[in-house]
């Protein structure tokens, strides 16, 4: 079984290095096709795997030493729990669907093999974070994904805007990822480990406040990498990149990374309520504010990147609140319904030409059926309706946050269902139904290549499944005796008339917001009135924090940059090229003895030779230096000295 | 008669060489300049053969002969470089070999 664990870890790689072979030349359908079968390769493995955790069988290796350096360890071990095999499934599959289906959608790119190379090794790097055992391992991967994120956002880097978004990325990034190193020093520090076992077995006698701090700088890079507050600007830009990267990265599985930390550190954070509050409340708060700002955007991929950032936050309300199984099964629902939402988006897109604006489309359910279905489905399972998976997985984070009594979360997630419903299905009136705007503007849709469609399609029965088939087993899977790692804790309102009326109350609440997108936009009227007011004008500007962070951080930061930089030609430069000015200038000089005539050269042969001789004659008697430095040398270095001193006075 | 000692024959090596040296430096015909390089070599056969007799030992004597095996064909090479440059180029003066420019 550990040859799968292999294969599952490797397989990625492979398909990237072999696609990566290709990088340079033109399109070649084998690199993608490569890349895909080795990715399904990796899929089968990790189902395999998955029945053996199921069975109640789990695996860690050692592959080999990485450091060892005195009292310090660590191997390259990998881990397959109920947990890890819980992400490796979520990303095997969603992986596989996205290569396939991106062979199709970078069709026409000039880019196709370099495509391949790259979102390969992002899974191989996702499968390292995922399966390492120890933080190390994890930090290595949660930086292989940033440089391929960093990669796939700038993938049509000559798009100015493109190569910006990227870099925003990279560097919002970097910043919580210091944060995160600083955690995982601390625990090293105190502990004298950074294996999840040796961690594990130390927090119960550990010191509480250095507990608090380890979790806080650790949940400021899991905040980095998930794009919470206020670091969540990157993701919104990160969709200038190809729509399968998108889907894939910036939907289903990167972006879920902070996400599967605190779950994965569910030990440590489960001693830490407090921290763990400030995480649900934070998660709350993006969860509402990402929502808000998708009521009015008119970018149908920022659309969903917010959906992303707000169903993220609502990830995070269950992990602070303690219930990290369920954190994880909507992280799972979500990574298929959202990476469903982003394909369709492409199909669309590539139907548009790359337009973007919704309010363009319309009435395009005729032209594209299957993109219809699909996008309505999965919008229908992230508004949460019985009995598509995001109802099971978000109603019992809203149920959490009830049952644990904290009354202000369930409230501000209860309204955000709301709105995910009304933005969600906004969007899809806007795209599908209505007057067929599009041909005012020329287009001519198109729907996608079959073969596209059948790629989809399972995660559309996720979509529609994963919730009622899946649960139960993972309930059993990640908190049961056998393989539980989480703690297990069934969330139910014990007073049936109360749940009652909450999911029906829920249930309804939703309908009403999706019957208001409906009214609203099915004819897609731009009302000028409320586009002019001011929250609108918030809303649409995203709270003008991209703004705020230009002045405050870019625009002094570019004034400090270029102080230094002309500190640095006048003093650095300025040294470095004088060193140099002083070599040329010898060498103009002196580049005269070689005039290509012979005899001054042998003139210079001789004198060559004399210094030599002299030189010689002076090293056969030490003595003669000694005098030679003492009688001629050290007067004139004395003079020089008192020459430099009274210039000095 | 004064007798003829080490330092006589190491003296004559030494004005032969700065002759030499001279040569080497001032002339501007190829041809002369060979001349000045046999009698650097010259010069210094004289020593070695010199310090040689005065050692009592033979190597410094075999070495000499050593030269003169390479000096007569390097002579002979280079006479014939110089005769193929004077067809070519009709002169030998050293004035105009200026392409080996730095």
């Amino acid at each position: 079984m550990e040859m799968f664990l292999y294969i599952a870890l490797f397989a990625p790689l492979v398909g990237s290095l072999t696609a990566g072979l290709f990088g340079a030349s033109k399109k070649t359908l084998f690199a993608g096709v490569f890349a895909s079968g080795m990715l399904f390769a990796s899929f089968i493995s990790s189902l395999l795997l998955l029945i053996q955790v199921l069975q109640g069988n789990t695996y860690h290796v050692e592959m080999m030493t990485w450091i060892a350096t005195g009292d310090f360890y660590v191997p390259f071990g990998f881990v397959v729990n109920s947990v890890t095999i819980t992400m490796m499934m979520v990303v095997t599959t969603v992986s596989t669907v996205v290569h396939v289906y991106a062979i199709g959608y970078m069709d026409h790119d000039k880019a196709f093999n370099r495509f391949f190379a790259y979102l390969s090794a992002f899974v191989f790097s996702m499968m390292i974070l995922v399966m390492s055992d120890n933080l190390l391992g994890l930090f290595i991967g949660w930086e292989g994904v940033g440089v391929c994120s960093w990669l796939l956002i700038g993938f049509w880097y000559h798009k100015e805007s493109a190569t910006w978004a990227a870099n925003e990325a990279f560097i919002m990034n970097r910043i919580a990822d210091l944060a995160m190193l600083v955690g995982i020093f601390t625990l090293y520090w105190n502990m004298g480990t950074i294996s999840y076992d040796g961690i594990f077995a130390q927090v119960a006698i550990a010191d509480h406040d250095m507990l608090v701090v380890a979790a806080g700088f650790l949940f400021v890079g899991a905040m980095g990498k998930s794009a919470q507050f206020p670091l969540h600007t990157w993701l919104a830009d990160a969709m200038e990149g190809p729509t399968p990267v998108s889907a894939l990265i910036h939907a289903a599985t990167m972006v879920t990374a902070g996400v599967y930390l605190v779950v994965r550190m569910n030990p440590l954070y489960d001693l830490v309520p407090e921290v763990g509050y400030i995480i649900a409340s934070l998660g709350a708060f993006v969860a509402m504010f990402a929502a808000s700002m998708a009521l009015v955007n008119r970018d149908m991929k920022r659309i969903i990147a917010y959906s992303t950032l707000s169903q993220l936050g609502y990830m995070f309300v269950a992990a602070g609140l303690g219930a990290y199984w369920v954190a994880l099964f909507h992280l799972m629902a979500h990574a298929f319904f959202k990476a469903l939402l982003f394909l369709g988006a492409g199909n669309v897109m590539h139907a548009m030409s790359d337009e973007l604006d919704p309010f363009k489309m319309g009435g395009l359910q005729k032209v594209m059926p299957y993109t219809f279905w699909m996008m309505t489905l999965a919008s229908i399972a992230l508004a949460g309706l019985f009995p598509f998976a995001g109802f099971f997985s978000k109603d019992l984070i809203l149920e959490v946050a009830f049952v644990e009594h904290h009354y202000i979360l369930y409230t501000v997630l209860l309204i955000t269902a709301g709105l995910t419903a009304f933005y969600s299905f906004r969007l899809a009136f806007l795209i599908f139904l209505g007057e067929e705007r599009y041909k005012l503007f020329g287009f001519h849709p198109h729907e996608a290549y079959k073969y596209m469609i059948v790629a989809m399609s399972p995660l559309l029965i996720l979509a529609i499944i994963a919730g009622f088939l899946f649960k139960g087993t993972y309930y059993e899977m990640v908190t049961g005796a056998i393989t539980g790692i989480l703690p297990s804790l069934e969330y139910h309102v014990h007073n049936h008339t109360v749940y009652w009326i909450m999911t029906i109350g829920t249930q309804l609440f939703v309908i009403a917001a999706i019957v208001y997108a409906y009214k609203k936009y099915i004819d897609a009227k731009i009302d000028k009135k409320v586009e002019e007011g001011f929250f609108y004008q918030l809303l649409f500007n995203q709270y003008y924090i991209p703004k705020i962070y230009d002045e405050v951080f870019s625009k002094p930061y570019a004034e400090l940059s270029k102080m230094c930089w002309k500190l640095d030609n006048a003093v650095v430069d300025a040294t470095v090229d004088g060193i140099a000015g002083v070599f040329y200038g010898t060498a103009k000089k002196t580049h005269t003895m070689q005039d290509g005539n012979l005899s001054s050269m042998l003139k210079w042969m001789v004198a060559g030779l004399v210094t030599m001789l002299i030189f010689a004659a002076l090293v056969v008697s030490g003595d003669t230096i000694y005098v030679i430095l003492q009688t001629y040398v050290a007067p004139v270095l004395e003079a020089v000295v008192g020459m430099i001193k009274s210039i000095g006075h | 008669m004064m007798e003829i000692t080490l330092t006589h024959y190491l003296v004559l090596s030494t004005v032969l060489f700065m002759i030499g040296l001279i040569g080497v430096m001032r002339r501007k015909n190829l041809l002369m300049l060979f001349f000045a390089t046999e009698i650097l070599l010259n010069s210094v056969n004289i020593a070695l053969v010199a310090i040689s007799h005065f050692y009592g030992d033979f190597t410094g004597q075999m070495f000499a002969f050593f030269i003169i095996a390479i000096a007569a064909s390097e002579v002979a090479v280079g006479l014939g470089l110089l005769v193929l440059w004077f067809k070519r180029f009709n002169t030998i003066d050293l004035d105009n070999m200026t392409q080996m420019k730095g």
